[in-house]
């Protein structure tokens, strides 16, 4: 579904990514971790069309199509849905506005993610939805991201570390509703800092170390198993 | 100050302030939704009610250059945004800089165009004289001014708060890149918003051409007004843009009646004190 073959990125002259290869096929829920500083950030902006940073080199696919180059809301137009680091909800909407926003109609013959689908997953903003998103608490803005994301039916998400700054409670929370998104069927690249929670949730699994390429690949279990991996890439 | 001479400087101040309304409010959105200073709003200002007097001239027909007034302008700002602001795009000094030589190169165009004699918008009959509202007579065109402004008002709140596209506009506000993320052409949000802002001022031109006149320099005089709307209301602000307009144009009126010397102190005294006390605004974003 999404493949990003030998990316090369800049932040202005400095280079953070040098030639990562990563892939995620339909239905799969792949994690991409890295601690602080990596390049992990850069490289979900790159695939978002977001600039900065910019690619010097290397080719994104989605869905067969090259999408390198394009402009973000083309990106996001063919079906990348960001949930990006930091939530970025429209602070002065009210939920219902943050996610009527997004709403795109579902490609034919699918059926679609609908406002009552997202309530459905997330009770908590049926609740909230005339409030302002900037007075919902961490974990709401984090659920409003992520329903904003799905109103605009997406094949894929693109996740940056929607755990930053939760609560262990409030993580279990969206941990079951990505878990719910998974059964579902959607593809889901997700990004975090540490193994918590991409370990349950995750197909396979990537580190981005230093150097900006991969070095460590595979399944979650091995992962866990590989103490000198744990400890060298992630600080464990 | 007797009651009546009171009444008749509130309303001066009203039309006034529902005269810079039209400017403020395009002004705020745009800068609002765009961070561009639109200094060449005042030319659009000046433009329009150039325009719009050639044809309601020449047709004798004033509504004929209320529509060509927002038209001409409306397609001089999509030319604006579209060929010179998007090549700077989000480069602040530049789109400043650029603003203000269009500013210059309308004047001088005014000027050889329609010469620098104050010249006035014939305005219609039934719109002409005074209305007499029981205890003192006032013009029936300063009426139909504020009224113009309700509508206008009205309507650009309803379209900002209620529709999905106002919500788009204001979520781009807040974060124009995540708009753009969700797939959502932000590039043509701007246009729009740009046009709109402009259509506003050309209609304040046609307007202001029958309330004060078209002169060269009036240009950059709306424009200092307006800068004081914004930024007493709040630059970005819909509801700033009223609250500032209504303040300036009062300021303005019993200033002039009160203290004819220091009129304009009174006027930038305020503005000066708001933005020590409040440096976004009454209403800005904080």
């Amino acid at each position: 579904m999404l493949k990003i073959a030998d990316v090369h990125a800049n932040y202005g002259t400095a280079s953070i990514l040098r030639g990562v290869d990563l892939d995620v096929a339909s239905g799969e829920v792949v994690g991409l971790l890295g601690r602080n500083g990596m390049g992990k950030t850069t490289l979900v902006r790159t695939c978002a069309g977001l600039a900065p940073p910019r690619l010097v080199q290397g080719e994104i696919t989605f869905d067969g199509q090259p999408i390198h180059g394009l402009p973000s809301y083309q990106i996001g137009a063919q079906g990348i849905g960001l949930v990006p680091q930091g939530r970025h909800v429209f602070g002065s909407l009210t939920v219902l506005e943050n996610l009527q926003v997004a709403a795109r109609a579902a490609k034919d013959g699918d059926d679609g993610w609908t406002l009552d689908r997202v309530y459905g997953l997330f009770p908590r903003l049926k609740d909230r939805f005339n409030s302002r998103a900037r007075n919902l608490s961490g974990g709401e803005q984090q659920m409003l991201a992520i329903g904003r994301a799905l109103m605009t039916n997406p094949k894929m998400l693109l996740m940056d570390e929607p755990s930053e700054g939760l609560a262990p409670i409030v993580l279990g929370v969206i941990r079951q509703q990505l878990q719910e998104l998974k059964t579902q069927g959607l593809s889901i690249l997700l990004v975090e800092q540490s193994l918590g929670m991409a370990e349950r949730l995750c197909d396979r699994l990537y580190i981005l170390g230093e150097g900006g390429v991969i070095v460590w690949e595979g399944v979650p279990a091995d992962l866990n198993a590989d103490e000198r991996a744990k400890r060298v890439h992630l600080g464990v | 100050m007797t009651g009546q001479t009171f009444l008749f400087q509130l309303l001066n101040g009203l039309s006034f302030a529902a005269l810079l309304f039209f400017l403020a409010s395009g002004f705020t959105l745009i800068f609002g939704l765009m961070r561009i200073v639109n200094l060449a709003h005042g030319g659009f200002y000046l433009v329009g009610g150039y325009v719009g007097l050639t044809v309601a001239t020449a047709t004798g027909n004033f509504w004929l250059g209320l529509l060509a007034a927002p038209l001409a302008i409306a397609a001089i700002g999509l030319f604006t945004e579209r060929v010179l602001l998007r090549r700077i795009r989000g480069q602040e000094l530049p789109e400043v800089l650029l603003t203000v030589g269009i500013a210059f190169v309308f004047a001088d165009m005014s000027l050889e165009i329609w010469g620098g004699d104050p010249r006035s918008v014939p305005i219609p009959g039934f719109l002409r004289g005074g209305l007499d509202i029981g205890f003192m007579v006032y013009p029936r065109y300063r009426f139909f001014v504020i009224g113009c402004a309700v509508l206008v008002g009205v309507a650009l709140f309803l379209a900002h708060s209620k529709t999905r596209i106002g919500a788009i506009v204001r979520a781009g506000v807040d974060d124009r890149e995540m708009v753009s993320a969700l797939g959502i052409n932000i590039n043509k949000i701007f246009t729009g918003v740009f046009i709109v802002g402009a259509l506003l001022a050309g209609v304040a031109g046609l307007i202001g051409g029958g309330l004060l006149s078209l002169v060269p320099g009036a240009d950059t005089e709306i424009l200092l007004y307006s800068l004081a709307v914004v930024i007493i209301g709040g630059l970005g602000s819909l509801p700033g843009a009223v609250v500032g307009s209504l303040i300036v144009g009062l300021a303005d009126a019993f200033g002039r009646a009160l203290l004819p010397d220091l009129s304009y102190f009174t006027l930038f005294a305020p503005m000066a004190l708001i933005l020590v006390v409040r440096p976004r605004g009454l209403l800005g974003r904080q």
